[in-house]
């Protein structure tokens, strides 16, 4: 009963794990990406499970209604923030891949860190782009 | 309500919404010029509130005249003070000198782009240090935190976007802990506010969560603050950032979140948590150590310019916090002091360093054999910036290192190691600053025709007018070596400010 | 002026010399040596204005400025730092006259620059000489540390610049290291580091710290170049002669040893130490220092590298002096930072003399130079006989000196330390003497003259000064006297 109570909160953990999992071990500079949003989005899973409240409605204001319970509405007007926060992150993140892919070619790791590396001449920087 | 009430929203509100009018300003310099004028208008804000911290009071402030625990409230204090100060004085003073560096990096065309993302930064900065809202601090570092990733990548250098990307990803990560810290106060307090989190985290029953938000939080905010061992996306990203923009960072960006991890830390859980302050001295001190042993190592042994400052860079945010990990006035007054002084120095050597760019074929050691020949003002502000980082007597630098020294010395035993810790590294912070020194004087490039020489005579003008703001630069770091009253003022202030918010 | 406005002006003096320098250097060659002879005058006429001042027993002083809470720049004078300023600020006009026909004749680059930075160097030995407390001190002493670098890496070339690094990295790492360490932690114990007469340790540090405090400080003070932080000094031999003779022989060396003997009166107190069985320690460090850089002398073939470690060795007189730690022994010590001071310019002088005239670096060289450059060689006779201590020079004065307070403390390592380095001295300086006059001069050198009359002029002078402090001494005394007087 006491771990099954706090279900959403062992999703929230999972979730967050197999999203850092991604973003560590993954290579590809978009599965890394997607790995964020996973891990993002557990939190945005937090704060709502946080704010419910067992009975509680909608917190809408009804004509009539005394003493209504309702859930705390200020956590997903939160996450909302914070949800856009992560798709603007999320777009930024794949602008910068699409000029990495410009720059070098490639989205995977390994590739990037090899064209620096054996490819001296490329280092030097451009006049202006 | 006089204007001079709404400073407190007006600091970040200037930059906030020039920003999106820089975009409209499409022909040449326009953009360059509302940017700094914008930027001149915080600083100036910055300044008028400092003065008013220092005469005692603290400006406070509530968005849309809701009360703090349904509105979001900001308040002043001497702490956020010295953030201001430095944020606002940091990138008015890039961007006054960095015109040409900018023009040499960043075609016209994206200009207006680039100066949008630098006020979004600022105001981002500038929001974190004036909130009293633990959201609200998530959201504006996030600003400033998307602005620095476009203006990093924004140079001409293509190394600089594996590096952003780099810092796009654990910054996010950092970010997103402290959001789940956050979240987990909430869940037990049931408020944002700092202020009422203080009071509040002691009712709280069951202390688990909060223990874990305190990991998550400080774990975030030393991320984004790049403590060793957290500290892999700072070098890249200084190194192939365009060189006013690292000039900006290196002067702030790391700053805020040492700020906003000491307001945590001491405000919220040092009186609340049991034992708190020995953990946080356990978790702390230990890094700062290894991070201006190591990080000092590592710049032994760079050979790029601004890679080394960086690893420097790393290195001072560990004397902060080995100044804030002894929790005591004298150490948290040092630290303090260091965030200032720091900023102060490394803000002139990124300076200095920009204005050699533009006179050298690269930034590699080996391309900066007898550059002093061929910049010696910029050159010698160079050397006289490294003084103050080195903390020779005269200098900033010395000031920090003076009060570091005097509160290890009062830990007994321990003390006397840390103050071999800081003099070995100081020690070692004489030797890459030395690196870089001599062949800029003693050896001859062998490149001798003036080669990645961008037109001299065109620029001239433009590169005396970077070197001269250099001096400026130089000259504050001696000025505050000898009457450094105001930072002091202010970091003994903000200092007793923390330790009295311990039980 | 009050003597408070003169310790000002003595300061800021060679300063606005050095502004000048820069700003004549581009006009006129002859312009810009005038500013440098007019600016020696003018810090002369401050600095020897002060001293009726102090033989009255006033002890002028001002803060000029409050850094930390209780941490001030801020000047003082005492008969000590009056010998000091007195010295350095004499020898700089002698030396400045020594300077333009050294430079000219070997027609040396960048010499704006060299000017300059000799008038830097200046200021800060002005600052050191007058400085109030300990943090004053340490800002000149870095001061001076870094405004000589340029000039002992003027040359510019590999060699040159390797060992400057030794110069400026040994000198920067002992003071940064320990030195100021010591200072931080004198500030933090005592809660000043205001000289008073005195000390102001005693009853703040105790026991086994105060030694390990003098330790820091002895080896903090690198310019004072007790052995093993020395090197920096026979590396600094790579400077042009007039920078070896005036701040190698003189301000530079001068301002460690008087900053230990100043920090041992001033900050420890003589009786405060006395009183500690475990300060011997000093004594020995120093006559170890005093008979291996002799013994190292002795094997040197180069000229100016034996008279570097023959500073080495005479410096650590003053330091051993100094930790005799009597009354006698102290007055010594001063009076030994003038007599040195006299004589080894004198013999950087001849050095340079000969380098100028015939290009002689090396000691075999100097074989019947006598006969060629009688002045020069008399000159570098009687700076030999004052390093040994025969009378009639300045020598022997000051060896007098310490050897009745060494007798007055009873320590016969001291006697034994000074007896068996006069033999050394005599060991390593006779036969080049005696070369100089006495033996065949090689063909090589037929037709070579006296060096130009500028240093013709300058090294006469400082010779006749060496001999003439063996009989007109007695001011010297009696303004060190009072240094007793402060100190008991």
């Amino acid at each position: 009963m006491e771990i099954l109570g706090y279900f959403n909160y062992w999703v929230f953990a999972i979730v967050l794990m197999i999203g850092l999992y991604a973003v560590i071990a993954r290579g590809n500079l978009i599965k890394k990406l997607l790995g964020l949003s996973i891990f993002q989005s557990a939190v945005f899973l937090m704060y709502i499970t946080m704010d419910k409240v067992e009975g509680g409605t909608a917190p809408i204001i009804q004509p009539g209604a005394v003493d209504q319970l309702y859930s705390n509405p200020l956590p997903q007007v939160l996450i909302l923030t914070a949800i856009v926060v992560g798709v603007s992150t999320t777009a930024l993140g794949l602008a910068i891949v699409v000029r990495i892919r410009e720059a070098y070619g490639s989205i995977e790791e390994a590739d990037i860190l090899e064209e620096d590396i054996y490819d001296p001449e490329d280092q030097k920087e451009d006049p202006i782009p | 309500m006089s204007v001079l009430a709404h400073l407190p929203a007006l600091v970040v509100i200037a930059p906030l919404l020039t920003s999106p009018l820089v975009l409209l300003l499409k022909p040449r310099g326009l953009a360059w010029l509302a940017a700094l004028v914008a930027s001149l208008a915080s600083f100036a804000i910055a300044i008028a509130l400092t003065t008013s911290v220092l005469e005692g009071t603290t400006p406070g402030y509530e968005m849309g005249g809701w009360p703090a625990p349904y509105g979001i409230g900001l308040t002043i204090d001497a702490l956020s003070a010295i953030v201001l100060l430095v944020v606002t004085g940091a990138s008015s003073f890039a961007l006054l000198a960095g015109r040409a560096s900018i023009d040499s990096q960043i075609a016209p065309a994206r200009q207006p782009y680039f100066y949008a993302a630098w006020l979004l930064a600022v105001a981002g900065f500038l929001g974190i240090a004036v909130s009293a809202d633990a959201f609200n601090i998530f959201v504006f570092m996030e600003i400033s935190s998307l602005a620095c990733y476009v203006l990093i990548a924004g140079g001409p250098d293509r190394r600089a976007l594996p590096a952003v990307f780099k810092y796009l990803i654990i910054g996010t990560v950092a970010a997103t802990f402290y959001l789940i810290g956050v979240g987990l106060i909430y869940m037990m307090t049931g408020t944002l506010a700092l202020a009422d989190m203080e009071s509040r985290i002691e009712a709280v029953a069951d202390q688990s969560p909060i223990l874990v938000a305190a990991g998550f939080i400080t774990i975030g905010l030393a991320l984004k603050a790049a403590v060793f061992p957290l500290h892999v996306w700072l070098p890249n990203a200084y190194t192939h950032a365009p060189h006013i923009v690292t000039v900006f960072l290196a002067a702030c960006a790391t700053k805020v979140a040492i700020y906003v991890l000491l307001r945590f830390d001491f405000f919220v859980f040092q009186q609340n948590l049991i034992g708190h302050e020995l953990q946080f001295s356990f978790f702390l001190l230990p890094l700062a150590v290894l991070a201006v042993l190591i990080a000092s190592g590592a710049a032994l042994a760079e050979s790029n310019l601004k890679r080394l400052l960086a690893y420097s860079s790393i290195a001072q945010i560990g004397y902060i916090l080995l100044g804030a990990s002894l929790v005591s006035v004298e150490g948290l007054t040092a630290g303090i002091v260091h965030l200032f002084n720091h900023a102060l120095a490394k803000g002139a050597l990124f300076l200095a360093v920009a204005g050699l760019a533009l006179g050298a074929s690269g930034l590699d050691l080996e391309d900066l054999r007898g550059i002093a020949r061929k910049r010696p003002w910029t050159m010698a502000a160079f050397v006289a910036a490294s003084l103050s980082l080195i903390g020779m007597p005269g200098t900033a630098g010395f000031i920090s290192k003076w009060y570091l020294i005097t509160a290890a010395i009062e830990q007994g035993p321990l003390g006397m190691v840390l103050v071999t810790v800081i003099v070995v590294s100081s020690l070692m912070a004489l030797a890459y600053i030395w690196r870089v020194v001599e062949p800029a004087y003693f050896q001859s490039s062998e490149t001798s025709s003036s080669a990645g020489e961008p037109a001299a005579s065109t620029r001239g003008g433009a590169i005396s007018w970077l070197a001269a703001v250099t001096w400026i630069a130089v000259a504050a770091n001696f000025y505050f070596g000898l009457q450094p009253a105001l930072p002091l003022s202010l970091a003994a202030n903000a200092a007793g400010l923390l330790l009295g918010h311990m039980p | 002026m009050t003597p408070e406005q003169t310790i000002l002006a003595a300061v800021a003096t060679p300063l606005l010399g050095a502004l000048a320098i820069v700003a004549t250097g581009r006009i006129s060659e002859n312009l810009r040596e005038g500013v440098t002879f007019l600016t020696a005058s003018i810090l002369i006429f401050w600095v020897w204005s002060l001293l009726p001042d102090l033989l009255s027993g006033a002890r002028p002083g001002l803060v000029l400025t409050e850094v930390l809470p209780g941490i001030e720049i801020a000047f003082s004078v005492e008969p000590l730092g009056m010998l000091f300023a007195a010295l350095a600020s004499g020898l700089w006009l002698v030396n400045s006259l020594y300077s333009v026909g050294y430079m000219r004749a070997n027609g040396e680059h960048h010499q704006t620059r060299y000017y300059t930075f000799f008038a830097i160097s200046l200021m800060a030995t002005m600052g050191i000489a007058f400085a109030g407390n300990l943090f004053t001190l340490f800002l000149f002493y870095e001061i001076l540390t870094l405004s000589t670098y340029p000039l002992v890496s003027h040359k510019g070339d590999a060699d040159t610049v390797r060992s400057a690094r030794v110069y400026l990295g040994l000198l920067l790492a002992t003071s940064i290291g320990l030195f100021l360490p010591a200072i931080i932690w004198t500030y933090a114990a005592a809660g000043t580091g205001d000289f008073t007469p005195g000390g102001v340790l005693e009853g703040a540090v105790g026991g086994v710290w105060v030694l390990l405090l003098l330790g820091l400080y002895v080896f903090g003070i690198g310019k004072a170049a007790v052995m093993p932080v020395h090197r920096w000094l026979p590396a600094a031999m790579v400077a042009p002669t007039p920078v070896s003779a005036l701040l190698h022989a003189v301000a530079v060396v001068k301002a460690g040893v008087f900053s230990v003997v100043k920090i041992v009166v001033y900050i420890f107190g003589v009786d405060f130490l006395f009183e500690l069985p475990g300060s011997v320690w000093l004594t020995w460090a120093a006559a170890t220092t005093i008979i291996l850089a002799s013994v190292m002398a002795l094997r040197q073939t180069n000229l100016k590298r034996l008279l570097a470690y023959s500073t080495v060795s005479q410096l650590s007189y003053v330091v051993m002096a100094t930790a005799v730690l009597k009354p006698l022994a102290e007055i010594g010590a001063a009076i030994h930072m003038a007599a040195h001071a006299l004589g080894k310019i004198t013999l950087f002088f001849a050095a340079g003399a000969l380098y100028t005239a015939a290009k002689i670096t090396e000691v075999r060289d100097l074989a019947g130079m006598g006969q060629r450059m009688p002045w020069t060689m008399a000159a570098f006779t009687i700076g030999a006989l004052s390093m040994i201590g025969v009378p009639p020079t300045g020598g022997f004065v000051s060896k007098w000196y310490i050897l009745a307070g060494a007798f007055q403390a009873e320590s016969y390592a001291a006697i034994a330390t000074v007896i068996l380095s006069t033999v050394l001295n005599a060991a390593y300086f006779l036969p080049l003497v005696w070369m100089a006059w006495f033996a065949e001069s090689q063909p090589r050198y037929e037709g070579v003259r006296e060096a130009p009359l500028p240093m013709v002029i300058a090294l006469t002078f400082t010779g006749l000064a060496t001999l003439a402090f063996f009989f007109f001494n007695a001011p010297v005394i009696e303004l060190e006297r009072q240094l007793l007087g402060d100190a008991s």
